[in-house]
């Protein structure tokens, strides 16, 4: 009943408040188109299309993560709504992830429409070659990213504004590091493996193996390897955030900060 | 059987660490100290004190939000620090001034919302919602967005949140924030019948407003400092003073007033000044009727006419001042030229 209750009001601003649309969705279709052309500029094999395509898809998940969930506890705090969070019986876990179930609305209407937009722009060709494979590594890496960004909004019960610069700080370099418009193949191994700790890294890298034709031969590790890891990192990220949460709430509470700025 | 004490606290305090304090500034704040407090099951309880007295902080300990340094309390029988999950379900809180819930909700979305947090199954979260929204005067309003509310609308929202979840221990700092009179005296009311209708329900609450503590408590503690002054009946508070008369002069504004020159007459317990228009009101508490003589006597030596005399039944005002030497506006401005 929380998690329905939290994502209430993000399914009703879905609806009331459209301009999201503009700013969400039609915009970020033109880093797609960027990327792309510069791909068709420099003759790159047309599965690359492709990639830039599914990583401008899998790049709304991130934004809703970062911006819809894990910074969020900064502005409830500043509104004081974190504070009746808090008092009430409702576990934060479940707070949070009303918050992002509230997001995916517009979060999956963002990664459809890139998809099918700039699937039938570029007239993307896809061989799918296991579905079930396809739908185990979106729903692991799903867990994971979600997982690791409660972890990081862990950190916005201690801090005020410069939590919200860290998340300024970590946009980009998590967008390069995870690949979202080109094969990690290309990192020299230790970096594509630190990388790797990045949830939609290895879930990015899979997704591509299982449906494009040239996949598997542009792929870092191999799928197999790639959902077993995914899955560690679910019950790490997962049974981690359950732990943070609760010690920064802890921390917090001993510092005086959860309804305001440091003294 | 049911425990006798709804909130219990020991020997409780709240020391601040204040950052980036300069040399010779302080690096700490003490906003509570050895809090002694026992509050039963079915009171109306009221923290009386001028702002940064400490008592938004001892609710905030109250209700979770914040650890003590030293001491323990107890809401529901349940220490607030070591289990916190366990008193969560049990409270509630309602702030002045707060802003909650979401602005392009309704007034009906907001209040729902906030019902699921506490799991209560919809349908009789919307009774209940129905119901107290026609009691707070709300119920044309339910279908606005709330950021299209006045500010005493909103609080009455947010009353209606807290009262809605039909908590054991309600606590409510400063609820008369931003309302009107009538709204104030409305809110006063339903409070008062809530607690009645069930000796379960047992009500916190924080103001500095003498008139609603006076009105609405059943024991009042006095707080200022981070310390309780005196804690009891308002009516026992004030019988304490009966014994001291009060009379209030007025007289015109004159630059031979000299406060002081009273305060050295035996007798005179405390006089404190109040401006109104160009004429000065001087509240005398004295320790019998008798030495008003030496009052009048004096200011007829200050060469100032008295324009109008009347004696008067104390007040929790009365007793502030007793207590702390000022009027708590006066308290407030000092405090408030201390931390500048």
């Amino acid at each position: 009943m929380t998690v329905l209750g939290r994502a209430y009001p993000r399914v009703v601003g879905t609806q009331r408040e459209v301009s999201w649309l503009l700013f969400d969705v039609l915009m970020p279709m033109m880093g797609v188109i960027g990327y792309v052309l510069v791909y068709k500029a420099l003759k790159a094999p047309e599965d690359y299309v492709g990639f830039v395509v599914i990583g401008g898809a899998m790049i709304a998940f991130w934004m809703n993560v970062l911006w819809s969930m894990s910074s969020q506890l900064y502005w409830e705090k500043e509104q004081g709504n974190l504070a009746l969070y808090i008092i009430s019986p409702a576990n934060l876990m479940a707070i949070l992830l009303g918050m992002a179930v509230g997001g995916l609305v517009a979060t999956t209407i963002r990664a459809t429409f890139v998809i099918v937009f700039g699937s039938l722009l570029f007239q993307v060709h896809y061989a799918l070659t296991s579905f079930w494979q396809l739908g185990v590594v979106f729903v692991l890496c799903m867990v994971a990213l979600y997982g690791m960004g409660m972890m990081a909004s862990s950190m916005f019960l201690l801090l005020s504004r410069e939590a919200w610069h860290i998340a300024n700080l970590v946009q980009e370099p998590v967008s390069l590091a995870s690949g979202f418009y080109f094969p990690i193949k290309f990192f020299p191994f230790w970096v594509a493996a630190v990388a790797s700790f990045i949830p939609l890294t290895l879930g990015l890298d899979a997704i591509r193996q299982l449906i494009f034709a040239s996949g598997p031969t542009l792929g870092f590790i191999s799928i197999s390897l790639e959902i077993w890891i995914l899955l560690g990192l679910s019950i790490v990220f997962v049974t981690g955030a359950r732990f943070l949460l609760k010690k920064m709430e802890n921390l917090a509470k001993k510092e005086g900060r959860l309804t305001e700025a440091r003294r | 059987m049911l425990d006798q004490f709804s909130i219990q606290t020991e020997k409780l305090g709240r020391v601040y660490k204040l950052r980036g304090a300069k040399k010779g500034e302080a690096r700490s704040l003490v906003a509570l100290k050895d809090i002694d407090l026992t509050v039963h099951r079915g009171e109306l309880f009221g923290l009386l004190g001028p702002n940064g007295a400490g008592k938004t902080t001892l609710i905030k300990i109250l209700t979770t939000l914040l650890s003590p340094t030293s001491g323990r309390a107890m809401v529901a029988g349940v220490d607030v620090e070591r289990y916190p999950d366990k008193v969560r379900p049990l409270i509630n809180m309602v702030s002045g001034g707060e802003s909650s819930g979401y602005g392009l909700l309704t007034v009906r979305d907001n209040l729902w919302m906030f019902s699921q947090f506490y799991v209560i199954p919809s349908k009789e979260a919307n009774a209940r919602i129905k119901k107290l929204l026609d009691i707070v005067g709300l119920k044309d309003k339910t279908n606005i967005r709330s950021s299209d509310l006045s500010t005493g609308l909103r609080q009455k929202m947010n009353i209606v949140r807290g009262f809605m979840t039909d908590p054991d221990v309600l606590f409510m700092d400063e609820p008369s924030l931003g309302l009107d009179v009538e709204a104030s005296r409305d809110v006063r009311h339903f409070i008062r019948e809530w607690v009645n209708q069930d000796q379960r329900r047992t009500l916190m609450l924080t103001t500095h407003y003498m008139v609603e503590a006076d009105e609405l408590c059943d024991r009042v503690a006095i707080i200022n400092h981070g310390q309780v002054l005196a804690c009891d009946k308002p009516a026992t508070l004030k019988r304490q003073l009966q014994e001291h008369a009060i009379f209030e002069i007025e007289i015109q504004e004159n630059p031979n007033l000299d406060i002081a020159g009273f305060k050295s007459i035996r007798g005179v317990n405390s006089v404190t000044r109040q401006e109104v228009d160009s004429k000065v009101s001087l509240e005398f508490v004295l320790k019998e009727e008798a030495v008003l003589a030496d009052v009048i006597g004096k200011l007829t030596q200050m060469q100032l006419r008295i324009q109008n005399l009347r004696k008067r039944e104390p007040t929790l005002e009365d007793v502030f001042v007793r207590l702390v030497g000022r009027r708590m506006e006066e308290e407030e401005k000092n405090a408030e030229s201390s931390a500048n």
